[in-house]
């Protein structure tokens, strides 16, 4: 059947196979790229750390599945129902297959924002579980540590779970350059520490923690670790067999997917032990007026119809994403950061927020221009069609921390391309001479 | 530049000097107002008055951190509300936030709203509406608690009118 996709790449790019990276055959699988905007202006797109936009392969894995298998997976006694299973759980095996994990370790959500809600209210839940969830309580005297540098959705649940359970929340600072202050790992990770929560690429300086360092720390103390993925997943290799990590978050419409569905990836034994957040159909084994037991993983902790033409769409992500090479994906992103870093940082007034070389660093740069708001670089850049991000983009602790109250930000992806970062850079300019 | 509708030159001037900028003593209320969006704030004070038996607004100061469009509003509203009754300024209020709920379609009455008139542009841009009524909330919410206030309580019997 057509709705599940195969990790042999058959619906990758029109590209593949021709040049490794061809920007301009990528682009041309945008449909998107190709309409206009303000003044009738070409698309610049570079809010990609936001959301990305979808190539028509993803597109027609959505609509194929509407068009010709559309049914509850789990569910029908019949032949639709039972396409819809393949494509679901087809998708479910090419999404592990892309990150190197087994498809039993893999849940879908709808967000990676749930995705990290669901290890935290599984913790708290655990509280009433049975014993074999005794490895996910915590309560007053146990440490949940985060970084400064987290996106709301990786701090937010772990302040909550601390409200929720009386344990403490530490985090690891963030330096003036932006990375993660290390120096006190001995004094924040400890005895205490029940789970540390990090993220994988920082969706504001483009940071790469090094995650399995921390990782290492805190398995030898016995703690949890999860991974925010979603702004790594998307540009660069990720085998969750190196990660160190217990926990891996991301989300598919920041890749090239659908928005409505995203991933949690755990370890099959922590999955098997945890206790579900979400509960309702599809996640009980047998349920009677007392009380309900439920599934093994993954389907524990998919409760409802699911989300299966988003989870075609998601597969066909992934299909495009390893046909262009992730590694190249990588190198692509890595040439127009090194670009943006050079040219924007030579402009008098602006300030790069994070690392200015691209060591350990991914593809979002975010700026402020001095005398000038985010929201108003933002507002003259839309103007000359260029879309970026001018806010605190979801983490207001790490702007804080780097002195500034928001910034403007530029990311980048797969159809991106050297002249849009030439655009951006004669926008900032053009922005300073009209609020001069 | 399409833009330059928004950034009309009245609302440049007001954002590079803005009027009643800067806390001011005394007040009957103080309110500390926040976009969660952008994480733009402004702290507001408004003293009232009594004129002629109605509650009217003595004094409105402010600090803010934030866009041309936020920094230009609020000073624009505190011209725009200083020296009227309470009812007066509401009014003027309520005629501004109508003005950036129209998406462009309005027509404002120059009037009333005086330089306020300026932000016309604005509401053609959904994503800056929030930014341009930030000053003008804080002071709705002080007033509000002014009124409410032991401040409040002489002028409250015209206060409770508007």
């Amino acid at each position: 059947m057509t709705a599940t996709s195969t990790p042999t790449g058959q619906a990758g790019p029109a590209s593949a196979g021709a040049r490794p990276f061809d920007v301009t055959a990528i682009r041309a699988d945008f449909p998107i790229l190709g309409r206009t905007v303000r003044g009738g202006r070409p698309l610049v797109y570079l809010d990609s750390g936001a959301t990305s936009h979808k190539p028509r392969q993803v597109l027609d894995a959505e609509r194929d599945f509407y068009t010709m298998h559309n049914s509850a997976a789990h569910r029908g006694a019949h032949l639709l129902g039972e396409e819809a299973t393949d494509a679901y759980e087809g998708a479910r095996a090419r999404v592990a297959a892309f990150i190197g994990a087994d498809p039993g370790e893999i849940v879908f959500t709808k967000s990676a924002t749930e995705a990290l809600n669901l290890v935290a209210y599984a913790m708290s839940n655990a509280a009433t579980a049975g014993p074999q969830a005794q490895r996910f309580r915590v309560g007053p005297g146990d440490e949940v540590l985060v970084t400064e540098m987290e996106h709301h959705a990786n701090l937010v649940p772990w302040q909550q779970l601390c409200q929720r359970t009386g344990a403490t929340l530490r985090w690891f600072g963030v330096t003036r350059d932006g990375r993660l202050d290390l120096s006190r790992a001995d004094d924040l990770v400890t005895d205490r520490t029940r789970l540390v929560a990090v993220t994988h690429q920082s969706n504001v300086t483009g940071t790469i923690p090094p995650v399995a360092q921390i990782a290492a720390l805190a398995r030898a103390r016995g703690a949890l670790v999860v991974a925010d993925g979603a702004q790594s997943v998307p540009h660069r290799p990720v085998d969750v067999t190196a990660l160190g990590a217990d926990f891996l978050a991301f989300s598919a419409h920041k890749m090239l997917g659908p928005s409505g569905i995203g991933v949690l990836w755990g370890r099959r034994e922590l999955l098997e032990a945890m206790p579900p957040f979400i509960s309702g159909g599809s996640m009980i084994e047998v349920v009677r007026m007392e009380g309900s037991t439920f599934l093994p993983p993954p389907e524990r902790f998919e409760a409802g119809v699911p989300a299966a033409a988003q989870a075609a769409g998601l597969a066909a992500a992934c299909d495009y994403l390893d046909a262009l090479g992730m590694e190249n994906v990588a190198a692509h992103e890595e040439a127009l950061t090194a670009h943006a870093l050079d040219a924007l940082g030579a402009i008098p007034g602006v300030r790069i927020l994070g690392p200015l070389t691209t060591e350990q660093r991914g593809g979002a740069v975010s700026f402020t221009v001095d005398e000038v708001h985010p929201h108003d670089v933002g507002q003259v850049l839309d103007e000359l069609g260029i879309a970026v991000r001018a806010n605190h983009h979801c983490a207001w602790p790490l702007h804080r921390a780097l002195g500034t109250a928001a910034s403007t930000r530029a990311t980048f992806y797969v159809y991106n391309t050297h002249d849009e970062v030439d655009a951006l850079v004669e926008g900032v300019r053009q922005t300073q001479r009209f609020f001069s | 530049m399409e833009v330059e509708s928004m950034y009309r030159e009245i609302i440049l001037d007001h954002y590079r000097h803005p009027h009643n900028k800067g806390l001011r003593e005394p007040y009957d209320a103080q309110v500390h107002h926040v976009n969660p969006l952008c994480g733009d704030e402004v702290t507001l004070r408004v003293a009232l008055k009594d004129a002629a038996g109605e509650a009217a607004v003595a004094d409105v100061s402010y600090d803010a951190l934030g866009c041309s469009i936020s920094q230009a509003s609020a000073s624009v509203m505190t011209e725009a509300v200083i020296g009227k009754t309470v009812r007066e300024a509401m009014d003027i209020s309520g005629a501004f936030l109508e003005l950036m709920q129209s998406r462009g379609a309005a027509e404002p009455d120059e009037d009333l709203l005086g330089d306020a008139v300026a932000f016309e542009g604005v509401a053609k841009y959904p994503a800056r509406i929030k930014c341009a009524l930030l000053g003008w909330m804080a002071w709705k919410d002080a007033t509000a608690q002014a009124l409410e206030g032991s401040a409040g309580a002489a002028l409250r019997s015209s206060g409770e009118q508007t």
